[in-house]
């Protein structure tokens, strides 16, 4: 009965969606009449209905209702509850059903608050959304029917991957998708206004905060899937220009532009069709990286989804999104005009430079990740993996991480390089400096290198916009800036300092024996056996110390799932101030050994660290533009209170 | 009970765990003593793909087979072969897939031209965009 009843909600979503999609259409060509006050209703009540339905796949997952196709293949009535309910978008369906679940309330938010643009840029914003999730409504109902009925019902349900038996992991997709489908809304907004050609300054206010969003979960979902790969694949790596990894990168490289262009659009005017254009792009990339994943066209750790079929409805999906909004782009573009004007030296520029290396970074990841493809159809299979992407990308990174110091000094319009000598020595500086600790450290890697001296340049360099402020009266917004840009300086550093100094031991040791890493003494104690609810597991017993101060607890195991069966290792993290201990249990060896891996990694957590400062910067600034815009909405309502007061 | 459960599960693990009973090739998971060689190892390990995985190096793989080529990589560096001649060596077996650097060949090209295009592009760009609001 739940069932039915999602499918039916589910159904009735997308004739809502429709619905938009005409009555949008129709008032925008000026021939709906009353049809255009379908519009937000319609938006707010399609939004409800997939939210229901979701809401009856997440319950069906919860009760492990095995006379359901899709509980059957991916739940066990043995898993934790949490899990049971993550499962619910941990396969192909269920995410495709969260995706139009988001995008369905993303589009009835927009509908039910938005009242700055122009109503007939909205009512084509709003149209455009529609347009999108019709497209994926078709794609669930067609291909990928959630809610089958399986019958017989099965007797007991096939398991879920146990890699994504994972807290992290439970909530990682759910954010990435956060991100991607707000970007769907900036994508709307950028079509709109292709329709209408209203691009300006009103536009780039009301599309701003949802880029704010959907960068903000963005960067959380990579900064958070980038720990689970770093613990839970057990040897320490923590990135693997894995195409599902570059999948979730492309979107945040075309976001982080856009949120760049839109401010300067947003205060200055300026930079109007490249705005649009980064709009349209930034979603077309979590589009893309959907494509990527759910097709499984490129096999990958992550790909769970394999099945071509459903690869190419996505694919003409694409095309016709994509290849439609850029053909709108090129028929429009041209009568939208470029926008205020500004010196090579201001703050526009330096923003300019940021886009256009971001956008370069982004070509090099998409066409690095894509090319593959290309060579398998002459019969020759190529990688490209780190060896390509790090050198190959830190030739558009570096140029644009020196701009970054200077940038955010500038003032708008017009600018004095000669006014930030002084900062711009400071900087220089801190490189220095970081030069010499490098080299005192013994580090190697030249990109190590080139990434800590960059770090310690830009640390220092991001806090300078806040040199002769009242730091309790800067904006919210400079703080959100200075925080953000800090981050990126840390999460550099983070990774110079994982790549230089970390330091590897592979052992076999018998119980009572001890290894030295880098500073730490790790004692074998013991290796005993343990059960948790759905796998058994052998855990190390193990102590470390610090430069032989008190010890800690150390207890990785080697997990055996038997739904389905697989081996998982679960390294044991011992997080310092200094860095990180990584160590993990392997099998036994001759003698009465175990094998233990084991790593030191000095700062390594900078990494992520970084990720949530970034993070936290996008926050901060978003804060400060909803207030600011619900300050203006109070004022505006209050002058129109007092209009009809003194009217009367 | 849970030790039960325990056995009972390790008992049923054992036949499905016998084809990956052979002991680990004898450099899978033990570090060259020279601190050098083991860094030049490491350093080409990281640039090897795990065939049987899917996107990891090697140097992060439990899987038996990237043992097996551990092992290859650090007998081979301890005889004092170049590293880049043990990659041509893998390329030979396993084709050009088992290699992260991809080489330049008639069908990579596009791979080493697609940064410099992007490269002038960018110089483009930013002289087209940055002059013309020059003359402002």
């Amino acid at each position: 009965m739940i069932a039915e009843l999602g499918l039916a909600a589910l159904w009735l979503a997308a004739s809502l969606a429709a619905l938009q999609l005409l009555a949008g259409a129709l008032a925008v060509a000026g021939k709906g009449g009353d049809m255009a006050g379908l519009v937000r209703p319609a938006a707010v009540v399609q939004g409800l209905l997939a939210l229901m339905s979701f809401a009856a796949l997440i319950l069906l997952f919860a009760r492990t209702d095995l006379s359901v196709l899709l509980v059957a293949t991916n739940s066990h009535s043995a898993k934790p509850l949490v899990f049971k309910i993550a499962g619910a978008w941990g396969n192909h369906e269920g995410s495709m059903l969260l995706w139009v679940t988001v995008m369905g309330l993303a589009g009835g938010f927009v509908a039910l608050i938005d009242r700055r643009l122009p109503e007939r840029t909205m009512l084509a914003t709003l149209a455009a959304q529609a347009f999108v999730s019709l497209g994926f409504y078709g794609f669930l109902l067609m291909s990928s029917n959630p809610f089958a009925r399986l019958d017989p019902a099965a007797a007991e349900g096939a398991g879920l991957n146990p890699l994504l038996q994972d807290i992290g992991l439970a909530f990682h997709p759910p954010t990435l998708y956060l991100g991607y489908v707000g970007l769907s809304v900036a994508f709307s907004f950028a079509v709109g206004a292709l329709i209408t050609r209203e691009v300006g300054p009103l536009f780039a206010r009301a599309m701003r905060p949802w880029v704010l969003g959907a960068w903000i979960f963005l960067t959380l979902g990579i900064t958070a899937g980038s720990y689970w790969a770093y613990y839970e694949l057990g040897w320490g790596g923590w990135w693997f220009w894995d195409p599902v990894e570059n999948a979730s990168l492309m979107p945040w490289l075309a976001a982080t532009a856009l949120l760049h262009s839109v401010s300067v659009l947003a205060s200055r005017d300026a930079l109007r069709t490249w705005t649009v254009m980064l709009g349209v792009v930034a979603f077309s990339m979590s589009m893309i990286g959907t494509f990527l994943v759910r097709s499984g066209i490129l096999t990958s750790v992550h790909a769970f989804a394999v099945d071509p079929e459903r690869g190419a409805f996505i694919l003409v999906l694409l095309a016709i999104y994509i290849g439609g909004a850029l053909v709108l782009f090129g028929l429009n573009a041209a009568s939208i005009s470029e926008g205020k004007r500004f010196s090579v030296v201001s703050r526009e520029g330096a923003l300019v430079v940021n886009n256009v290396m971001l956008s370069a970074i982004l070509g090099v990841v998409l066409f690095g990740t894509l090319y593959p493809l290309v060579t398998e159809a002459f019969d020759t299979r190529v990688s490209v993996g780190p060896p390509y992407f790090n050198p190959v990308s830190a030739v558009f990174f570096v140029p644009m991480a020196l701009v970054l110091m200077a940038g955010p000094l500038l003032r708008w319009r017009q600018d004095n390089a000669g006014r930030l000598g002084r900062p711009l020595i400071i900087a220089a500086l801190a490189m220095m400096a970081a030069l010499l600790a490098f080299v005192l450290l013994g580090g190697g890697g030249t990109l190590a290198l080139i990434g800590f001296v960059l770090a310690g340049g830009l640390a220092a360099a991001s806090v300078m916009p806040l040199k002769g402020r009242n730091l309790r009266r800067t904006p919210l917004a400079v703080w959100g800036m200075v925080v953000a840009h800090f981050g990126v300086a840390v999460a550099l550093a983070g990774m110079a300092c994982e790549s230089a100094f970390s330091v590897e031991k592979l052992v076999a040791v018998r119980i009572g024996e001890s290894v030295v890493v880098g500073p730490w003494r790790v004692v074998l104690r013991g290796v005993e056996p343990v059960a948790g609810p759905n796998w058994t597991a052998l855990e190390a017993d193990m102590t470390a110390s610090y430069q032989d101060s008190a010890t800690v607890a150390v207890r990785p195991q080697a997990r055996s799932f038997w739904s389905p069966p697989q081996q998982t290792s679960e390294a044991a993290l011992v997080t310092h101030r200094f860095g990180q201990l990584y160590a993990v249990l392997g099998e036994a060896a001759e003698g009465g050994r175990w094998q233990l891996r084991l790593w030191w990694k000095p700062f390594v957590t900078l990494i992520w660290l970084g990720g949530l400062l970034i993070a936290l910067g996008g926050l901060l600034a978003l804060t400060s533009r909803v207030a600011f815009d619900m300050r203006r909405g109070f004022a505006r309502r209050r002058i129109v209170m007092r209009r009809e007061d003194t009217g009367r | 009970m849970r030790l039960l459960a325990c056995l009972l599960a390790l008992w049923f693990a054992a036949p499905a765990a016998a084809q990956d009973s052979m002991p680990p090739a004898p450099w899978a998971y033990r570090q060259l003593d020279d601190p050098a060689q083991e860094a030049r190892a490491q350093a080409l390990m990281e640039t090897l793909r795990c065939l049987k995985c899917q996107s990891q190096s090697i140097a992060d793989s439990d899987a038996p087979m990237a043992g097996d080529m551990r092992s290859q990589v650090r007998q081979r560096i301890a005889a004092g072969e170049d590293p880049e001649a043990i990659r041509s060596w893998l390329i030979e077996r396993y084709g050009d897939y088992v290699s992260y650097t991809p080489r330049l060949t008639s069908l990579t090209w596009p791979l080493f031209a697609m940064p410099l295009v992007l490269l002038a592009l960018v110089m483009l760009l930013l002289r087209r965009r940055l002059r013309k609001g020059d003359s402002a």
